[in-house]
């Protein structure tokens, strides 16, 4: 039986993917998906924010009240070198790659086109086999056009591409208007595959406090079925590889995941919550369902439940209750 | 030979030299020597060898004590050890010295000459600390100059060696320590021509071993002690010929000749000034400039003070000389001259007797005292004292530099006259601590100093006050060597960096005719004319001078560099001043960014050349009018303050202090409290305003408030028909005080704007829940309205104290604070303790304090923040010494009890006189809470007025110790660095004394007044000075070591976690009638947090839920009623210790610098916690304990 795969050129031996999560800030679990299976790893992502944040922290924290006070000029001793930038997540990428045979992929999220281009660089020079693009925003300036919001995305893309030789993921969110027709121009733009989707912090309201506080809540099981009709729709319709993430729980999720035309599934809540060993336990349940119903290989079942090739192309594009009715009545 | 120039502080040129020559340093901070300590430190972590290729070893001690122990040790096995230190430490050194002296062992102690503690504190610069060191048998070495700092380091470091005898090698405080400036660099070659290894190997010949045993610190008597004591000398007698041909050694390889008796002037000198240290440097700029005008003069430099070579001392005085006055940097009191004077006198005698050099006769010998406590030299004093010289009746044993016009000693002088030269720029920059001026400016001068042939030199003011401390930087620029050891008074250059200046200081008094200055300023060019007050108008006309302006505010929040307009104001002045061609000056600023900021990041260097490129835009010449059309006048020092504190203390607040005279002061130290209030800062651009809709009146705000600006009162509504019209009120909200009404008032002028207030306020607007009860707004518009508000909130009467249930904040908060607007720093961690002290005892408060940070925002002049209640009582406060805190408030309980009791004794004895019933009230009355201590102050004031009537001996006796009668709350206070490291023998005596005495620590984890120094305090993890690469080992638990006397009060608490807890252990501790223990987390600047952004409370409060932080209380009264006397008072801890270390720089950094270190260290700081809180739990779950001895109850 043949559950490999291909992504975005890089050939893997099964369609289960380390998604970007906190795992991979052990360089040590890295080894550790490798050996329970993974097909391929995506690192966390590196945050420009983030480290612009650290190293102004730093500056600031260093410098405040000094020379102020003759007793006190300054309150730290002065560390000779700081690793304020990349250098740690760089080297983490460096060293994963030294120890696994599969494709270890970078993530990214910048803030402006310097940044973007500057750290796909770095994360290719590193030795990453591939980038995944961790575009997002939460425009909330009602001035701001539809059309400039994706616009972003483009741009970020195009430059990414024509700084890197590496393949490049995007990886987004489902709020668009139409998420085919951004799935179409990020293909056009040089997308090597889409990333569906990103989830998000919602902020919660803590009562006591009264304060609005952002809530992580792991994935469950019914996140993955909006992902899963968009691949759906998509499969076969771009160039761009496809890959499914959110609420990937189980063997059959998997299952369902590839038939809709995923070229791959990445799996984050599901180790976080189970453990990196419980990958073991998909593949086993991926090779036993494919064993029962007879498939051959991974890429034979790929796509052949997508929109183009399933017997209720219908059910894809249903919205309401009322016309699931109408279409059973029928 | 290539000579290499570098541009450096005379510390780290010491410490250069040291760490390079040594294997062994042990050392403890005090200013101004620690940082000598610290560059060793440092450089051993980066692994930096010595001149032999081995890292040195670096050990920081618990005091000067220890480390002169250690270094003793050290050099008595065989290692090369320095150690560095000034004042109080080297005071403390002096035992060991004898000894290192005593065995012949060389070494080198290291010290920024620093004034010692009398009628007060000063961390200046003097040679009362080395000259009390002149009998341990050192040799006392003098350097001038950063230099010559520099150099002397090696020259001691090679006669230490070669003759056996060790080294005192010392410098001025500050005024050398800190200066810096452009010297030619002793490299490391250098260092190796100059040390003889055999010097070396013998020294390691001469150590400790077992296998060449030997006896060494015997015990003698009579019959042999002295003739032994007396088999050094030869060694004393050979040391000034080997530290010559070790100065001469050094001139053949630098060409820097040095003598150890120096002359310099004419060679037919009639008048001579004899001196030693940076004094020499302005002594010879005057000498030279006077014998330009004809006049024949010299100076005497003293480089060799011990031991004292009457032969070349002799042979350095031209025989022309008719007059000398030794000068001395120190004062013995009710000595016949000081050591200097009393030593060049006896040369003189012997000289001439044995016909030593070419004098013949014995010259007129004047003594003089000048520059104690860094107090300034000018050429003009020099010029009064060789005037005096000239004079037909000389003062003898007179100062120069005041005006003593007790006892008439001074000299009069011409502050006009100037011997600076014309090629020499003069900059003059008032700025703000937290605006980067000084590290700007220290920038400027290595970018001139290392860009072109130019000398540079930099001296930097600082402030007393933490919270908006005001730096004034001087800086010399010019093609010849710099000996100006002086402040600026006549500036080419004046840039004023905080427009809130021109209301303190007259900043152009000290700019010369022509000269340039700048402001920054948020008026526009068209504005800033008119904006500025009268007096700089008319200054800049008389002066012809230029006026140019920038908005570096704006300038700094276009180029994202927030509040930091450093680099922006130092741009102005390359583009001004003139010292480098314009754009090779831009140029050169923009490599020094590159090259500073360049660890901390790309986009920090960029946002630094932005803030560059866009200054120069910003930058407008204003062409200064014919006439001064302004009519804005500086504003009064001290409004409302007593005529004579206005012209005293007040003096000192504007910067006068130079002019007050010897006869304004009290001759023992003493000064009035309560003189913060006169201050009104204005430090705030925005200030809490209260909305009382919102209020709950909990008084979390007033508690938290490190500088008592936010206070509640609770009064009748009747008090308000004289209210101002914007005065608010609402009803009082506790069942306790139905009927009356309550306000929460700031001190808008004396606020910092710390914003702990807004963050620990737990109301919120139920319509709009990001306001709270109190909320930021703008302080200018408000400030007049607020001043009104606050006069006459302090008008209110306050609340009965008998009336106030004290372990109830909300309550508690209304006492009025009697320690307010100190100097601390904005969003301090400290001062709230200390403040609710003040309120909670403060009427009958007597405090010892160690020094520390609480010890200068508690007593640095011109003010303190201890204050006065209505009827004139409040907190008396003394500061001994930084180790004896607790020994020192001891002794205050001991005083007070036994003067307590003979007054007891003398009333039973008087009984019939003053009445049984008097008497045995007085006597016997409990004093446990506010109405008891009300009744004993009515009845003490009974006992006055009847002892008044009693004309007798015991009446009058009685009569002075009444006062005694009322409780005195008795309390030491200090910080970590004293409580767990110098203090903790003290300490730990106390708390086994069983009296009845509290001590508090504020404890910042880290030595906070001296720079962020590791104490044993500091837990496992975070980054210190001498720590760093994280502190290895965890923290000492002082609590747990205290309760283990069962006999003690010990709390752990943290009032930005659990304020009422807080208030219960002071209540608590304070009346337990045996000895207390409060160790108080106090957060604090060193730990990199966002101070002035109110991060204190949230700090706190990690700390205590991730169980970093343990609260509890143990009272031994518990156990003697059968209880557990251990109370557990934190919670099981809730969140992982390391998100809350990662919230703190000091823990964080490690992160960025070594983040192999900082996992491990942060693993092992979670087994801390766990392994703590396992062991209080256990503590916690015990039933009572056995019985302790403990004290009565007062």
């Amino acid at each position: 039986m043949d559950i490999s795969t291909k992504y975005m050129g890089l050939k893997l031996r099964s369609p289960l993917v380390a998604a970007a999560s906190p795992l991979t800030h052990d360089v040590g679990n890295v080894k550790k998906l490798e050996d329970a299976g993974a097909g391929a790893v995506v690192f966390h992502s590196l945050f420009q924010e983030q480290i612009l944040q650290d190293r102004n922290e730093l500056e600031h924290y260093l410098t405040q009240g000094t020379e102020s006070f003759a007793e006190a000029v300054s309150f730290f001793p002065q560390a000779s070198e700081f690793k304020v930038g990349p250098e740690e997540y760089l080297a983490n990428i460096a060293q994963a790659k030294k120890s696994v045979q599969i494709p270890v992929i970078g993530s990214l999220n910048g803030i402006d086109t310097g940044g973007w281009t500057d750290y796909a660089k770095k994360i290719q020079e590193a030795g990453a086999d591939a980038l995944e693009l961790n575009i997002y925003s939460i425009p909330s300036n009602p001035k701001l056009a539809a059309k400039k919001v994706e616009d972003v995305y483009i741009e970020v893309v195009k430059a990414v591409k024509s700084s890197v030789t590496i393949p490049v993921a995007v990886k987004i969110s489902p709020f668009f208007s139409n998420p085919a027709n951004m799935a179409r121009r990020l293909d056009r733009a040089g997308a090597d595959a889409l990333v569906l989707f990103n989830r998000f912090y919602q902020p919660d309201i803590d009562l006591e406090a009264l304060e609005a506080k952002p809530q992580l809540h792991l994935s469950t099981q019914h996140e993955m079925l909006l992902p899963m009709r968009w691949i759906g729709i998509l499969h076969g319709c771009l160039k761009t590889d496809l890959a499914g993430t959110s609420g990937i729980h189980t063997a059959e999720d998997v299952v369902k995941m590839i038939m809709v035309g995923a070229n791959v599934t990445q799996l984050c809540s599901v180790l976080l919550m189970k453990g990196i060993d419980h990958l073991r336990e998909l593949e086993k349940g991926l090779r036993e369902w494919m064993e029962k119903k007879e498939y051959a290989s991974v890429k034979q079942m790929r796509g052949s439940m997508s929109q183009k090739k399933g017997s209720n192309p219908g059910a894809f594009e249903r919205a309401q209750y009322m016309k699931v009715l109408q279409s059973y009545h029928a | 030979m290539n000579r290499k120039h570098i541009t450096i502080d005379g510390n780290e040129a010491v410490a250069y030299v040291a760490y390079r020559c040594n294997e062994v340093a042990a050392i403890y901070p005090i200013t101004p020597s620690s940082n000598m300590g610290e560059w060793c430190d440092q450089w051993a972590s980066e692994g930096i060898p010595n001149l032999w290729g081995t890292i040195p070893s670096v050990t920081e001690m618990q005091s000067e004590a220890g480390a002169a122990g250690a270094v003793h040790g050290s050099l008595q096995t065989g290692a090369l050890t320095c150690t560095f230190t000034a004042s109080q430490g080297l005071l403390l050194k002096i035992p060991n010295m004898f000894k290192i002296a005593g065995e012949l062992t060389p070494t080198v102690f290291h010290i920024t000459a620093r004034c010692v503690a009398t009628h007060a504190l000063s961390i200046f610069g003097d040679h009362s600390d080395v000259m009390a060191a002149r009998s341990t048998g050192f040799a006392l070495f003098s350097s001038a100059s950063v230099q010559e700092a520099m150099d002397f380091a090696l020259i001691a470091q090679a006669a230490t060696l070669e003759s056996r005898v060790p080294f005192l090698h010392f410098f001025d405080g500050f005024r050398t320590s800190h200066e810096a400036s452009k010297i030619e660099l002793v490299d490391e070659e250098i260092i190796r021509q100059m040390i003889d290894e055999n010097h070396v190997i013998a020294h390691r010949a001469r150590a400790m071993s077992p296998d060449r045993p030997v006896l060494r610190g015997t015990a003698q008597n009579p019959d042999v002690f002295f003739q032994a004591r007396e088999s050094c000398n030869p060694f004393y007698l050979k040391c000034p010929e080997i530290t010559q041909k070790a100065m001469d050694k050094f001139a053949g390889i630098t060409g820097r000749q040095y003598k150890i008796y120096q002359y310099e002037g004419a060679p037919d000198a009639d008048r001579v000034i004899v001196l030693m240290g940076s004094g020499c440097e302005a002594a010879h700029e005057t000498v030279d400039f006077l014998r330009t005008k004809g006049e024949k003069v010299g100076v005497l430099k003293v480089r060799l003070y011990r031991p004292f070579d009457v032969k070349r001392f002799m042979e350095a005085l031209p025989s022309s000389v008719k007059s000398l006055s030794a000068l001395d940097r120190t004062k013995e009191p009710g000595s016949a001259g000081e050591p200097l004077y009393l030593d060049v006198v006896a040369a003189l005698n012997e000289g001439l007797a044995n016909g030593w050099g070419s004098l013949k006769s014995m010259p007129k010998v004047l003594a003089g005292r000048y520059g104690l406590s860094s107090k300034e030299f000018t050429p003009a004093m020099i010029k009064a004292v060789f005037d005096n010289m000239s004079g037909s009746k000389p003062k003898n044993h007179f100062t120069v530099g005041i005006n003593e016009d007790v006892t008439h000693s001074s000299l009069t002088y011409d502050p006009s006259f100037s011997t600076e030269p014309a090629s020499v720029v003069r900059a003059l920059f008032f700025g703000l601590g937290s605006d980067g001026t000084v590290g700007a400016n220290k920038n400027s001068i290595k970018i001139i100093g290392e860009n072109t042939d130019n000398y540079a030199q930099g001296y930097f003011v600082y402030d007393s006050k933490k919270a908006g401390a005001v730096t004034v930087s001087h800086l010399r620029f010019g093609p010849k060597l710099i000996r100006s050891t002086y402040l600026i008074s006549q500036a080419n250059f004046v840039a004023c960096h905080q427009p809130v200046f021109l209301e303190r200081y007259n900043m152009l008094e000290q700019m010369v005719a022509g000269g340039t200055f700048l402001l920054n300023t948020p008026n526009s060019k068209e504005e800033a004319w008119d904006k500025l007050p009268r007096v700089f108008q008319e200054e800049l006309i008389r002066k012809k001078a230029k006026f140019y302006v920038i908005d570096a505010v704006k300038v700094a929040k276009e180029t994202g560099m927030g509040g930091r307009i450093n680099t922006i104001m130092q741009t102005c002045f390359f583009a001004l001043a003139g010292v480098l061609p314009r754009d090779e000056a831009i140029e050169q600023i923009k490599k020094a960014i590159k090259k500073t900021y360049g660890k901390k990041g790309e986009d920090v260097v960029k946002k630094n050349i932005a803030a560059v490129d866009q200054t120069l835009v910003n930058l407008h010449e204003i062409k200064v009018p014919a006439k001064a059309t302004s009519t804005i006048e500086m504003p009064p020092v001290f409004a409302g303050a007593s005529d004579h504190i206005r012209k005293w203390l007040g003096s000192i607040y504007g910067n006068l202090g130079e002019s007050v005279p010897s006869s304004a002061f009290t001759p023992d130290g003493t000064f009035p409290t309560a003189t913060t209030q006169w201050e009104k800062r204005n430090l705030a651009l925005e200030i809490p305003v209260w909305d009382e809709k919102t209020c709950i009146q909990c008084g979390k705000c007033a508690a938290i408030c490190p500088h008592a600006c936010i206070r509640p009162k609770v009064y009748d509504p009747k008090e308000l028909a004289k209210a101002p019209a914007k005065f608010k009120s609402t009803d009082a909200r506790s069942p306790e005080w139905k009927g009356l009404k309550y306000t929460l008032q700031v001190a808008a002028e004396d606020c910092t704007s710390c914003y702990l207030c807004i963050n620990v306020c737990p109301a919120k607007n139920k319509t709009e829940t990001k306001l709270k009860a109190i909320n930021m707004r703008e302080h200018a518009p408000l400030r007049q309205q607020e001043r009104e508000n606050w006069k006459f909130f302090l008008s209110l009467p306050e609340f009965d104290r008998r009336k106030i249930k004290v372990t109830q904040l909300r309550q508690q908060q209304l006492m009025r604070p009697l320690f307010e607007f100190s100097g601390a720093c904005a969003g301090c961690g400290e001062t709230p303790y200390l403040k609710l002290l003040s309120q909670l005892f403060g009427d009958r408060l007597v405090v010892g304090n160690a020094t520390g940070c609480s010890s200068i925002y508690g007593g640095n002049l011109p003010t303190t923040p201890w204050a006065v209640d209505a009827n004139g009582r409040g907190p008396t406060w003394n500061n001994s010494l930084f180790e004896d805190a607790a020994e020192f408030t001891l002794g205050y309980r001991l005083s007070i009890d036994k003067q307590a009791q003979f007054a007891r004794e003398l009333l039973k004895k008087m009984g019939a006189q003053i009445g049984d019933d008097l008497v045995k009230g007085l006597v016997e009355a409990g004093q446990a809470d506010e109405t008891g201590i009300h009744a004993q102050r009515e009845r003490v004031a009974a006992l006055k007025t009847k002892l008044a009537k009693i004309d007798s001996k015991e009446a009058k006796m009685l009569l002075s110790l009444a006062d005694i009668l009322v409780r005195k709350s008795v309390w030491g206070i200090g910080g970590d660095g004293w409580a767990y490291d110098i203090g903790y023998g003290g300490l730990d005596h106390v708390l086994a004394s069983g009296r009845d005495i509290n001590l508090v620590v504020l404890d910042t984890e880290v030595y906070s007044n001296t720079g962020g120094q590791m104490s044993k305090s500091t837990p496992r993890g975070a980054v210190a000075k001498f720590a760093a690469g994280g502190k290895p080992l965890g923290k000492k638990d002082l609590g747990l070591i205290a309760m283990s006397y069962g006999s003690v009060y010990v709390a752990g608490v943290a009032l930005g976690a659990k304020d009422e807890h807080t208030l219960r252990a002071f209540v608590e501790a304070e009346s337990y009638a045996g000895p207390s223990l409060i160790i108080c987390y106090s957060h604090c600047i060193a730990h990199g947090i966002a101070l002035d952004r109110g991060a204190g409370v949230q700090q706190q409060k990690m700390a205590v839920e991730s169980g970093q932080w343990l609260l509890y209380r143990y009272d031994p009264r518990r156990a003697a009623a059968g209880e557990n006397p251990f109370q557990l008072d934190s919670q099981a801890p809730k969140m992982k210790v390391q998100d809350y270390l990662y919230s703190e720089n000091r823990f964080k950094m490690l992160v960025k610098s070594k983040p192999e270190d900082a996992k491990r260290l942060a693993i092992e700081a979670q087994k801390d916690v766990d392994t703590r809180w396992a062991l209080y739990e256990y503590m916690a779950a015990r039933k009572g304990s056995r019985s302790a001895e403990a004290p009565a109850n007062a």
